[in-house]
C-alpha cells in the first residue's frame, strides 16, 4: 500500500503492507533508529514518538493510519540551533544511563511540557509512568524534566 | 511480533465502512489500543480491518441534559474536555494505562471491546449510559447494563458500528467517583468502583474484581442512606459475585470494599457540592 508519512518535518512516499508497524517503518524503511523497539507490547515505551504532538506508543501503531498525520521522532527533536532543552537536560542530570529508554523518555517528556509548563514532581512521574527505564534511573530522569521546564521559562 | 496480513479499508462513509463490515471475520478499528496488541499476540486476526478514524465520530457534546460522546473521543480529550463530563466518567478515563495509552485509545473501542477489566465500563454502567448503535437497518440506543454481556462480548452487532455513548449530565445534587486500586505492573484494577449519588439513590458499578464489569444491587441498597461503616459496605460485598480464582478472596473484598467507600465518599461531598 502506498501512504504518505511525514516524519520531522519532511513528508516520505512508502510502500508498505497494511501490518506495518509504524515503528518499523521508522526504523527499518526510514533508517531512523532512535526510536527503539522494547518490550513491543505497549508496556515500556521505547517506541514513544509524537504524533500531532502528543505521545503514542509506535509498536501499537499501525502506519497505514498515519497518513496525514505529523511524526516526530527523537531525531527531529533538536531545533537549528542545537539540541532541544530537554535534550540538554537530560546530558547535564545525568538522565540516562545505557539509553535505551531515552527517546522515550524525552518525547514523553515533550508532550508533557508542551501542556504543562512547570509540572510538579508528582505529574512528571505521572506523565512518564508509561515509559520504564531498566537502568533504575527515574530519579535523574525526573531532575532532568524539571530542569528542562525551569530553563524553557527563562527562570 | 507482527499481526497477520489483513486488507486494509479506509471507509469515507458510515454506509462504506457497515458494507465492509459484511465479512463476518472482519473487525473495524478505532484507538486500536486493545485490537493492535491482540494483533501482534495472533489473539486476534481480521481478514479486514475497517478504520473509523476516517468517520469523524470524536468530541463530547452537549445536548440538553445529556453529553454524547462521539466513539473516536479518547481518554485524554474524556479528560481535558471542556463539557461537564460526570466525574466518575473523567476520574475512569484518567485511570486507564497511561499518557500513551489515553493519547490514542478511544472510549467506543474500550466499551466494544468489552474488556473485563475495564476502568471505563464500571463509570458508563454506574451512570446510565446508553450506547448508540448503527447498522444498515438503521440506529438502536441499548442501556449500558444491557450491552454488557460477557468477557470481550456486548451486544453490538457484526455489522453494526458504536457510533456514541449517551452520558446524562449531573444536575443539582448529582455527585459521582471512580476510585481504583491498580495492579502495579499491568495498570488494570484489582478493584474499581464508580458511585454516583443522586436524588434516586446511589448507583455502583464495579470492575476488575468482577467477571465483568457489573451494577452491584446489593451495594446500591447498602449506601442508600450513606455509608454506614466498612462493615455494613463488606456485608454487601459478600453478595456480589467475584471472580473466580482470586488468590485471596478476602484481600479482594476488603479492596471492593474500600473502593466503593472512597468514591462514595467523594460521590458524596460533590453531590452536595462540597468538593
Amino acid at each position: 500500500m502506498e501512504i504518505e508519512l511525514r516524519v520531522n518535518g519532511r513528508g516520505h512516499a512508502l510502500t508498505v503492507e497494511p501490518r506495518t508497524l509504524l515503528v518499523h517503518a521508522l526504523r527499518d524503511e526510514l533508517q531512523l533508529t532512535g526510536t527503539k523497539v522494547g518490550c513491543d507490547t505497549s508496556q515500556c515505551g521505547a517506541c514513544t514518538v509524537l504524533v500531532d504532538g502528543r505521545a503514542q506508543k509506535s509498536c501499537t501503531l499501525l502506519a497505514v493510519r498515519m497518513d496525514g498525520a505529523e511524526i516526530t521522532t527523537i531525531e527531529g527533536l533538536a531545533g537549528d540551533s542545537g539540541p532541544h532543552p530537554l535534550q540538554e537536560a537530560f546530558a547535564e542530570h545525568h538522565g540516562f544511563q545505557c539509553g535505551f529508554c531515552t527517546p522515550g523518555m524525552i518525547l514523553s517528556s515533550a508532550d508533557l511540557l508542551a501542556r504543562e509548563a512547570d509540572p510538579s514532581d508528582e505529574q512528571i512521574r505521572h506523565a512518564l509512568a508509561g515509559n520504564l527505564c531498566r537502568c533504575t534511573g527515574y530519579q535523574q530522569i525526573v531532575e532532568s524534566v524539571r530542569a528542562a521546564a525551569t530553563a524553557g521559562d527563562g527562570t | 511480533m507482527i499481526p497477520a496480513a489483513f486488507e486494509y479499508v479506509r471507509p469515507s462513509s458510515v454506509d462504506e465502512a457497515l458494507a465492509a463490515l459484511a465479512d463476518p471475520d472482519a473487525k473495524a478499528i478505532a484507538g486500536g489500543h486493545s485490537l493492535v496488541p491482540m494483533m501482534k499476540l495472533r489473539l486476534a486476526r481480521p481478514s479486514v480491518l475497517v478504520d473509523l478514524a476516517p468517520l469523524g465520530l470524536r468530541g463530547v457534546t452537549r445536548d440538553g441534559d445529556v453529553l454524547r460522546i462521539g466513539a473516536l473521543t479518547t481518554y485524554d480529550d474524556l479528560v481535558r474536555s471542556d463539557e461537564p463530563v460526570p466525574d466518575a466518567l473523567r476520574e475512569a478515563a484518567a485511570s486507564v494505562g497511561d499518557v500513551q495509552v489515553r493519547n490514542a485509545g478511544t472510549i467506543g473501542g474500550a466499551v466494544a471491546h468489552g474488556d473485563p477489566s475495564s476502568d471505563l465500563l464500571a463509570a458508563v454502567l454506574a451512570l446510565d449510559t446508553i450506547i448508540g448503535l448503527r447498522s444498515a437497518a438503521g440506529t438502536r440506543e441499548v442501556a449500558a447494563t444491557e450491552f454488557v454481556l460477557g468477557p470481550f462480548e456486548t451486544a453490538l452487532g457484526q455489522q453494526e458500528l458504536l457510533e456514541e455513548i449517551v452520558v446524562p449530565v449531573h444536575g443539582p445534587g448529582d455527585g459521582s467517583a471512580y476510585h481504583s486500586f491498580e495492579d502495579d505492573a499491568s495498570g488494570y484494577p484489582l478493584a474499581g468502583a464508580a458511585v454516583r449519588v443522586h436524588a434516586g439513590g446511589v448507583s455502583v458499578g464495579l470492575t476488575g474484581a468482577t467477571p465483568i464489569p457489573v451494577r452491584a444491587a446489593s451495594l446500591e441498597a447498602a449506601l442508600a442512606d450513606g455509608d454506614l461503616g466498612e462493615a455494613a459496605v463488606l456485608a454487601a460485598v459478600e453478595q456480589v459475585e467475584l471472580s473466580a480464582g482470586a488468590d485471596d478472596p478476602d484481600f479482594t473484598r476488603s479492596l471492593v470494599t474500600a473502593a466503593v467507600r472512597r468514591a462514595f465518599a467523594s460521590a458524596h461531598a460533590r453531590a452536595r457540592g462540597v468538593t
